[in-house]
């Protein structure tokens, strides 16, 4: 975690990078692509669908340039399958980013890396789980054994997006794969748990939203004090530990008051798929 | 007592804006930031502020403020519009002065911002600036992940913005005579990334089409109607990275040109991205504006960016002191507007 005391900025830095990253010397990076995204920005693409072996790429690369900064380069926003870099041309030049992310990926090697190890509690009880029931019968499934499925998963974090903290987590159990609803709703709760395809978040904010809600989560993804923190980061792997509703509003009260102080329990290390 | 602005109509759209906070976009923070940078950095040379300083930015319906410190300075710059600053807020008539300048007001003072016309947003500086903690470097309000500038939202009434200056300087009240901030009519744009989800003739179609800036724009994107621009294939995409300027194409062909709260991530193609030198213009885009596209390589791009950097660097050299005996005639003015005020509130 990082320490109280450092300028925000460092903190934030220091939340994005996965620890301990490890190369495999075997390993060896696919095919990627340099596009530009007008006249400040690039993307490196690695490909166009959702993979865990096309995401190590994006956050090995991501790793090599948070630990090698170039000046000039803003700030990287790694995705799914991209990762998107933001730099100021005047003072970096496209061609010499451009020649410096060549220099990075020909000995770029990512096949296993590691995160921060959460586990985050979330309460599943109906009453804070309006679409539990359907999902179970969408997926043929009771509602507990939906619960146990969703919370015996290792989640990986492939990225953030959508709204401030919330992370993108999967790959969600093939039996709760399901397409979002027809009709997003209007508004949903702050703390809700999510499914959508293969994925599943916790939604930081009252939002609009089509993914199904599932349970609800105490934690709050962005924290502000003593300092504005996200708490995940793109790499990081999430397990989801059940509580019952008594405990999801203790929690809740908690978080409330700035006490809920949620821990990574740890390193993970696994290989890529 | 804290001097404030106090907000007596708040307007459309009123938020608190400076250059962003750029360098969270992985954790999902938006850059945010103002619409117009270059009205907003010429809005804080008129009252003598860091170019980068928080303002006000009205959107389509200006504020009416009150003054609630001993005097403040303040500038607008943007958008045409009435203003009129008004001998106090229920005062029905008040006294007319142009945009593109800076005035001091005194306590009891309001100043009434109309309607804007030409352009999508104005921005009005204080001397001294806003007393508002940055979150994460910067004093912009994220309207979607409702934080920074005042509690993370646009401006209600009776709002009380606190301000750094308990009073007005002794400087000069400044003018620009040549600066131009108006909408533009094209914007140039750098094809990609996705351009290869695009045949020839759907780039062609896009670079002779007219687009008109829909009513469900905000500041997250700007929707524009106008010919279809089809993809080729199917049109299945995984999210990837956005830029200010992004130009997302929509299933039904549609376009979104994305804007400084846009998400730090989009699940459509962009077929260009509009370059950094026309992102202010970009921004001063209104409702029912026509646009057309233009392309540039990024060599151009480039170096347009150092022309509009060079006039930024310059933008204090533009200014031009109002003389002060018009202050003193204003003053004057202002007094015989006082009573038209106080007779037509009476009747």
């Amino acid at each position: 975690m990082p320490e109280r005391g450092r300028p925000p900025d460092e903190q934030l830095s220091a939340a994005a990078r996965p620890r301990e990253m490890q190369f495999d010397a075997k390993g060896d990076t696919g095919a990627y692509r340099i596009l530009p995204a007008g006249d400040t920005a690039i993307v490196i693409e690695f490909g166009d669908s959702i993979d865990r072996n096309l995401n190590s790429q994006v956050l090995a690369l991501a790793h090599r340039l948070s630990q090698d900064p170039i000046e000039g380069l803003i700030e990287y926003v790694p995705t799914f399958r991209s990762l998107m870099l933001h730099y100021d041309p005047l003072a970096l030049p496209a061609s010499s980013l451009t020649a410096h992310i060549v220099k990075l990926m020909h000995d770029l090697q990512f096949r296993q890396i590691s995160g921060r190890m959460w586990h985050l509690p979330v309460c599943y009880d109906t009453r804070v789980a309006p679409d539990l029931d359907r999902v179970a019968s969408r997926t043929g499934l009771s509602p507990a054994q939906v619960v146990e499925a969703h919370s015996a998963v290792t989640y990986h974090v492939y990225m953030l997006g959508f709204l401030p903290g919330m992370a993108y987590l999967g790959d969600l159990p093939a039996a709760l794969v399901l397409p979002r609803l027809l009709t997003p709703r209007l508004k949903v709760p702050a703390g809700s748990l999510a499914i959508a395809t293969t994925m599943t978040c916790i939604i930081p904010l009252e939002t609009p939203s089509g993914w199904h809600l599932i349970g609800r989560s105490p934690i709050s993804l962005l924290r502000w004090r003593p300092h504005p923190e996200a708490l995940l980061a793109a790499g990081d792997k999430v397990n989801f530990a059940p509580v019952s509703l008594d405990e999801y509003e203790q929690l809740s009260a908690q978080s409330a008051s700035g006490k809920l102080n949620i821990m990574p329990v740890g390193e993970m290390t696994e290989g890529a798929p | 007592m804290i001097p404030t602005l106090r907000v007596v109509k708040p307007g459309l759209r009123t938020t608190i804006q400076d250059l962003g906070r750029p360098g969270y976009q992985r954790f999902g923070i938006s850059v945010s930031g103002a619409l117009d940078p270059v009205s907003l950095r010429a809005a804080n040379a008129l009252v003598g502020n860091p170019l980068g300083t928080g303002a006000l930015e009205a959107a389509y319906v200006g504020p009416t403020l009150a003054v609630e410190a001993e005097t403040v300075r303040l500038a607008f710059v943007g958008a045409h519009a009435a203003i009129e600053v008004l001998s106090d807020e229920t005062a029905l008539n008040g006294r007319k002065i142009n945009p593109s300048r800076s005035i001091r007001l005194r306590r009891g003072e309001s100043v009434r911002v109309s309607s804007l016309t030409r352009g999508a947003v104005l921005y009005i500086a204080v001397e001294g600036g806003f007393d508002i903690a940055p979150a994460l470097g910067s004093v912009s309000t994220d309207t979607r992940g409702r934080f920074g500038g005042f509690h993370g939202r646009a401006l209600r009434a009776d709002d009380q913005l606190p301000l750094c200056n308990m009073r007005a300087s002794d400087r000069d009240d400044y003018r620009f005579d040549e600066l131009d901030v108006s909408p533009p009519r094209r914007l140039r744009v750098v094809l990609g990334p996705q351009r290869d989800y695009f045949s020839d003739g759907a780039i062609r179609d896009f670079f002779d089409g007219n687009f008109i800036v829909s009513t469900d724009s905000d500041r997250i994107g700007m929707r524009l109607k106008g010919p279809p621009i089809i993809q080729e294939g199917d049109a299945v995409f995984t999210s990837d990275g956005t830029a200010t300027g992004s130009i997302q194409v929509t299933g039904n062909g549609q376009l979104i040109v994305l804007l400084p709260d846009r998400q730090t991530t989009g699940g459509y193609p962009k077929i260009a991205t509009v370059i950094s030198a026309d992102l202010p213009a970009l921004g001063r885009l209104s409702i029912g504006s026509q646009i057309a596209f233009e392309p540039v390589t990024i060599e151009d791009a480039l170096a347009l960016r150092r022309e509009l950097l060079a006039v930024i660097a310059g933008i204090r050299e533009k200014l031009m002191p109002i003389p002060r005996t018009g202050v003193e005639i204003s003053a004057r003015l202002r007094i015989s507007n006082l009573i038209s005020g106080v007779v037509d509130g009476r009747h």
